[in-house]
C-alpha cells in the first residue's frame, strides 16, 4: 500500500475477505491506549505504555498467527491479546491490578499482560529475556506431537532490546537447535531516548539474520497488509522448516516511551506530527478499505462510538473494584510445599497488622483497598 | 529460626531489667521533635523535613569526614571551610555535580550508559553531553553486559569509566562482567592489571509503585564478590562526596543511588571538589540503648520510627510503653555495604547491646544476615537481645502489596520496641 491506501503496482494482496479485513480495523487498540494513558495521567493507574504508531505492526502480525501460536511479548503488544479476544475487561483489570487481574494478581506494573488460554506468556520487565525463552518454547512445540509442524513460538522485541545478549542467544539457539521461532522485531526508531542510529551501526535487525542462518524479511510496519503477508509467509516457513525466521517491521513510536517519559526532551514535536500525518498506519488502511467500498465514514463513526462506550464501561467497572486478597503477598512464590520462612513471615505480618492495622494510618488506609480488607491475614487463626 | 512474636505492651515494660529501665527513663533523644505529638502518618519527619539532611551552608561544610580536593592537587589540602560556597541541590543534581567535577578534572573520564546523552531517565547526566561533548558522554546500545564489559576495558587501560545501569534491577545481565571480571581483575593478573577506575552507578531501592522490577535492592547479591565495593548514599552531600571517592578509589565500585531520594532529598551541597570516606559508617544519632543500622532510603523510616518511639501520636501511644520512650537509639548509616565497617558497628553494639538492621531487600541471605553473623560472633557476650532484621519478605515486590512488603517506620518501631524489651 502507498501512503493513501492504494495497492502499489506489482504488489500482491494477501488473501483477505471483507469480514476479515473489517475485523482488522485497528480501532480498539488506540482507543484503549488513549484512555489508559489519560487515566494514568490522572493518577488512577501507576503506569502505561501506548502502541501509538505501531498498530499495524502489532495487529498485522497478530492476524497472521494461528490463535494458538505461543506468543512472547515485550510489552507493546496488547493488540495481539485483543486480537485473540482476551477482552477489554481483562486488560483494564491488569492495569488496575484489581481482584479480576488474572494476569499478575496485581503484582506487576500495568502492561505486563499474560494469559495461558490465549497462548500469551506473561510479560517481564527485564528486556530481551523472552527471546531465548521463545526458542525453548518453540523446541517444546516441536517435541509435542500434537503441535509439531502446526504451531510456532512468536517472539516480539524492540530494536533496542535486540542489543541485549539474550537476543543473540535466542537467534543462535533457534537456528542451531532448530526450533520454530518467529522473531518479530518492532523497529520503532527509539529505545526510550536513544534513536536507532545510536543503537546499531549495521543495517538494522534484519541484517543480523543471515549471520545466524535465519531467513529474514523486512517489512513496512505501517502497512498492515504488507505486515500480514510477510508474517504469514515467515510463519509458514518457520513452521514448515521447524527453524527460526526473522521479521523486522519498520515503524515509528508516535507516543512517548511511557507515561514516565517526555519525548520532546529528545525529539522534535514536529517530527512526530509529520509522522502521524504522512505515514499513519490506521489512516492508510482505512483508505484502502474505503477504496474497496468495504468501509465508510459512518461505519467508522459507529464503530468508534461503540468501542469507546465499551472501553469506558470497562474502565468504570475496573476502577470500582478492589485488589486481590492481602495474603496473595505470599502465594505463588513456590509451588508445592511452602517453605518455613514464608509461613513465618506471613505470621509476622499478621501479627504486625493485628497490632497496628487500625492505628497506623498508612496501613489503615491501604488495607481498605484489598477485597478482603486484609482479613485473609488478620482473620487467620493462630 | 522462628519469627519473633510481637510482644504485648505490658510484657515489654516488665521484661526490662531494672538497670535498663533507669537508664531509659533518664535518657533524652537528641533529635526529638517539637512538643506537639504528630498524628500517625501525618506530620511525621518526612524526607522533606528530615533532620538527617544538612540544609544550611554551615552544616553542609561541617559534614563529618569531608576531605577537600582543591584545584591544585599538589598544594596541601585546605581544611578551612571559610569562603567555601554551597548550593541547594537534590540528589540527582549532586550526582550530576560530582560527575561534572570528575569530567572537568580528569581528561580520561567518560560517562556512558543507556539514555545518558539526553540526561538519563533520572536526569543525573543532564547537560553533561553538551558540556563535555559526545565523545566523553554518550549513549550505549541497550546492553548491560556490554556497558559493564566496555567499562572494564576502558578502566583496564587506566582511564576513568563512569557507567550507568538504568535500574539496579537490570544489573543482572552485567553480573558476570562485574563478579567474574571486575572483582577479580587485580587478583588474577597478579596485581598487574586492575579496573579500579571503573564506577557503575545505578538507581536502586523502592519507590512505592515499582513492582517486581523497579524496586529491588540487589546489593546482597554482590556480597561474595570481594574486589568490588558497594556504596549507597543517603543524601545529596553524601552522594557527591561518596561518588567522587568511588570514582577515584583504586577499586571498582558499584554505586547504588536510592531513586526515591533523587528529588525528595535536598541539601546545601558544597560546590567544591570533596570526598567522603568509603568503608566508613557514620553515626547520625548517638545513643546508648540500641544500635539501629541501615543505609539508603530506610534511614528516613528509621528517623520516623525514632520519633514515633519518643513521642508516639495518640493513636499509637497505647502500644508504646512509657518506659521505652526515653530509650537512646544510635542510628548508623552503613554507607559502604561492601566492604562494610565492621569495627564501627561492633563498637556501637558493644556499647548498646542491641542491634536492629533494616534493609529493603528480602531477608534470606540479605546483607543483614552477614552483619548479624559477624556481630554475634564478635559481640556475643555483650548482646542483650537477638540481632533483629527488619527487611522485605522473601517474596518478589508485588506492586499492589508494596506497602506491606517493603519495611516502613512501623516495622522499625515494632522491632526496636521488641528488641529493647527482650
Ligand atoms: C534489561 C533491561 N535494561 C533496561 C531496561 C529499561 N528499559 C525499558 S524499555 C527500554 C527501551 C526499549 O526499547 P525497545 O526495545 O526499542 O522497545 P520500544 O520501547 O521501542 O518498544 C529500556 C531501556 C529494561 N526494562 N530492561
Ligand atoms: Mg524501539
Amino acid at each position: 500500500m502507498d501512503g493513501v491506501g492504494n495497492v502499489i503496482e506489482g504488489a500482491e494482496l494477501p488473501e483477505l475477505d471483507q469480514e476479515f479485513a473489517r475485523k482488522k480495523n485497528m480501532a480498539l487498540l488506540p482507543i484503549m491506549d488513549t484512555l489508559l494513558y489519560n487515566i494514568q495521567r490522572q493518577g488512577k493507574i501507576s503506569f502505561y505504555m501506548t502502541a501509538h504508531g505501531e498498530e499495524a505492526t502489532v495487529v498485522g502480525t497478530a492476524a497472521a498467527l494461528l490463535p494458538d501460536d505461543e506468543v512472547l511479548g515485550q510489552y507493546r503488544e496488547l493488540g495481539v491479546l485483543l486480537w485473540r479476544g482476551w477482552g477489554i475487561d481483562a486488560a483494564m483489570a491488569q492495569c488496575f491490578g484489581n481482584e479480576q487481574d488474572k494476569a499478575s494478581k496485581g503484582r506487576q506494573m500495568p502492561v505486563h499482560w499474560g494469559s495461558p488460554q490465549h497462548h500469551f506468556h506473561t510479560i517481564s520487565s527485564p528486556l530481551a529475556t523472552q527471546i531465548p525463552q521463545a526458542a525453548g518454547v518453540a523446541y517444546a512445540l516441536r517435541r509435542d506431537p500434537a503441535r509439531r509442524g502446526k504451531n510456532c513460538a512468536a517472539v516480539y522485541f524492540g530494536e533496542g532490546a535486540a542489543s541485549e545478549g539474550d537476543f543473540h542467544a535466542g537467534m543462535l539457539f533457534a537456528s542451531t537447535i532448530s526450533s520454530p521461532t518467529l522473531f518479530i522485531a518492532r523497529n520503532n526508531g527509539f529505545a526510550i531516548s536513544t534513536p536507532s542510529s545510536e543503537q546499531y551501526f549495521g543495517d538494522g535487525i534484519a541484517a543480523r539474520g543471515a549471520g545466524y542462518g535465519i531467513d529474514t524479511i523486512r517489512v513496512d510496519g505501517n502497512d498492515v497488509l504488507a505486515v500480514l503477508s510477510a508474517t504469514r509467509e515467515a510463519r509458514r516457513k518457520c513452521v514448515e522448516s521447524g527453524r527460526g525466521v526473522l521479521v523486522e517491521a519498520m515503524t515509528y513510536r508516535v507516543g512517548h516511551h511511557s507515561t514516565s517519559d517526555d519525548s520532546f526532551a529528545y525529539r522534535a514535536r514536529q517530527e512526530v506530527e509529520d509522522r502521524k500525518r504522512i505515514d499513519n498506519p490506521i489512516a492508510r488502511y482505512r483508505l484502502f478499505l474505503k477504496n474497496r467500498g468495504w468501509w465508510s465514514d459512518s461505519d467508522e463513526d459507529e464503530l468508534k462510538e461503540s468501542l469507546k462506550k465499551d472501553v469506558m464501561r470497562a474502565f468504570k467497572t475496573a476502577e470500582g473494584l478492589k485488589r486481590h486478597e492481602l495474603s496473595d503477598i505470599f502465594s505463588d512464590v513456590y509451588g508445592g510445599e511452602e517453605p518455613l520462612n514464608l509461613k513465618e513471615q506471613r505470621e509476622e505480618l499478621t501479627q504486625l497488622l493485628r497490632k497496628y492495622g487500625t492505628v497506623w494510618e498508612p496501613w489503615k488506609a491501604e488495607l481498605k483497598k484489598f477485597k478482603d480488607n486484609g482479613e485473609s491475614l488478620l482473620g487467620r487463626s493462630k | 529460626m522462628t519469627a519473633p512474636s510481637i510482644a504485648s505492651t505490658a510484657r515489654a515494660a516488665k521484661r526490662l531489667s531494672p538497670s535498663t529501665l533507669s537508664r531509659l527513663s533518664v535518657a533524652r533523644r537528641c533529635n526529638s521533635t517539637g512538643a506537639e505529638p504528630p498524628p500517625a502518618g501525618g506530620h511525621l519527619p518526612s524526607i522533606a523535613t528530615s533532620k538527617i539532611l544538612r540544609t544550611t551552608r554551615e552544616a553542609a561544610l561541617r559534614t563529618p569526614g569531608i576531605k577537600w580536593l582543591d584545584e591544585d592537587g599538589n598544594s596541601p589540602l585546605q581544611n578551612t571551610i571559610g569562603g567555601r560556597e554551597t548550593r541547594k541541590m537534590n540528589l540527582y543534581q549532586a550526582v550530576r555535580d560530582a560527575m561534572g567535577i570528575a569530567l572537568a578534572k580528569d581528561d580520561t573520564a567518560i560517562v556512558f550508559g543507556e539514555d545518558v546523552a539526553f540526561g538519563g531517565v533520572f536526569r543525573c547526566t543532564m547537560g553533561l553531553a553538551e558540556e563535555f561533548g559526545r565523545e566523553r558522554v554518550f549513549n550505549t546500545p541497550l546492553s548491560e553486559q556490554g556497558i559493564a564489559g566496555f567499562g572494564i576495558g576502558v578502566a583496564s587501560m587506566g582511564q576513568t569509566a563512569i557507567a550507568e545501569i538504568q535500574f539496579s534491577d537490570y544489573i543482572f545481565p552485567a553480573f558476570d562482567q562485574l563478579v567474574n571480571e571486575a572483582a577479580k581483575f587485580r587478583y588474577r593478573s597478579g596485581g598487574q592489571f586492575n579496573v579500579g577506575r571503573l564506577t557503575v552507578r545505578t538507581p536502586s531501592m523502592s519507590v512505592g509503585h515499582g513492582g517486581l522490577y523497579h524496586s529491588q535492592s540487589p546489593e546482597g547479591f554482590f556480597m561474595g564478590a570481594s574486589g568490588l565495593k558497594i556504596v549507597v548514599p543517603r543524601s545529596p552531600v553524601q552522594a557527591k562526596g561518596l561518588l567522587l571517592a568511588s570514582i577515584r578509589d583504586p577499586n571498582p565500585v558499584i554505586f547504588m543511588e536510592p531513586k526515591i531520594l533523587y528529588r525528595s532529598a535536598v541539601e546545601q551541597v558544597p560546590i567544591d571538589d570533596f570526598e567522603l570516606p568509603l568503608g566508613r559508617a557514620e553515626v547520625l544519632v548517638p545513643g546508648a540503648d540500641l544500635t539501629l543500622l541501615t543505609w539508603g532510603t530506610p534511614l528516613y523510616h528509621c528517623e520516623t520510627a525514632l520519633s514515633l518511639l519518643a513521642e508516639p501520636p495518640a493513636s499509637l501511644a497505647p502500644l508504646v510503653p512509657e518506659a521505652l520512650r526515653g530509650a537512646r537509639i544510635e542510628l548508623i548509616d552503613l554507607r559502604t555495604v561492601l566492604p562494610w565497617d565492621v569495627e564501627s558497628v561492633i563498637e556501637s553494639v558493644q556499647r548498646t547491646g542491641r542491634l536492629v538492621i533494616v534493609h529493603e531487600a528480602s531477608r534470606t541471605a540479605g546483607v543483614g544476615a552477614e552483619i548479624a553473623a559477624e556481630v554475634q560472633s564478635r559481640a556475643f557476650l555483650k548482646l542483650l537481645a537477638p540481632v533483629r532484621r527488619v527487611t522485605a519478605w522473601d517474596t518478589p515486590v508485588g506492586l499492589q502489596f508494596e506497602k506491606f512488603i517493603i519495611p516502613d517506620a512501623i516495622h522499625v518501631l515494632d522491632a526496636v520496641m521488641e528488641t529493647l524489651a527482650f
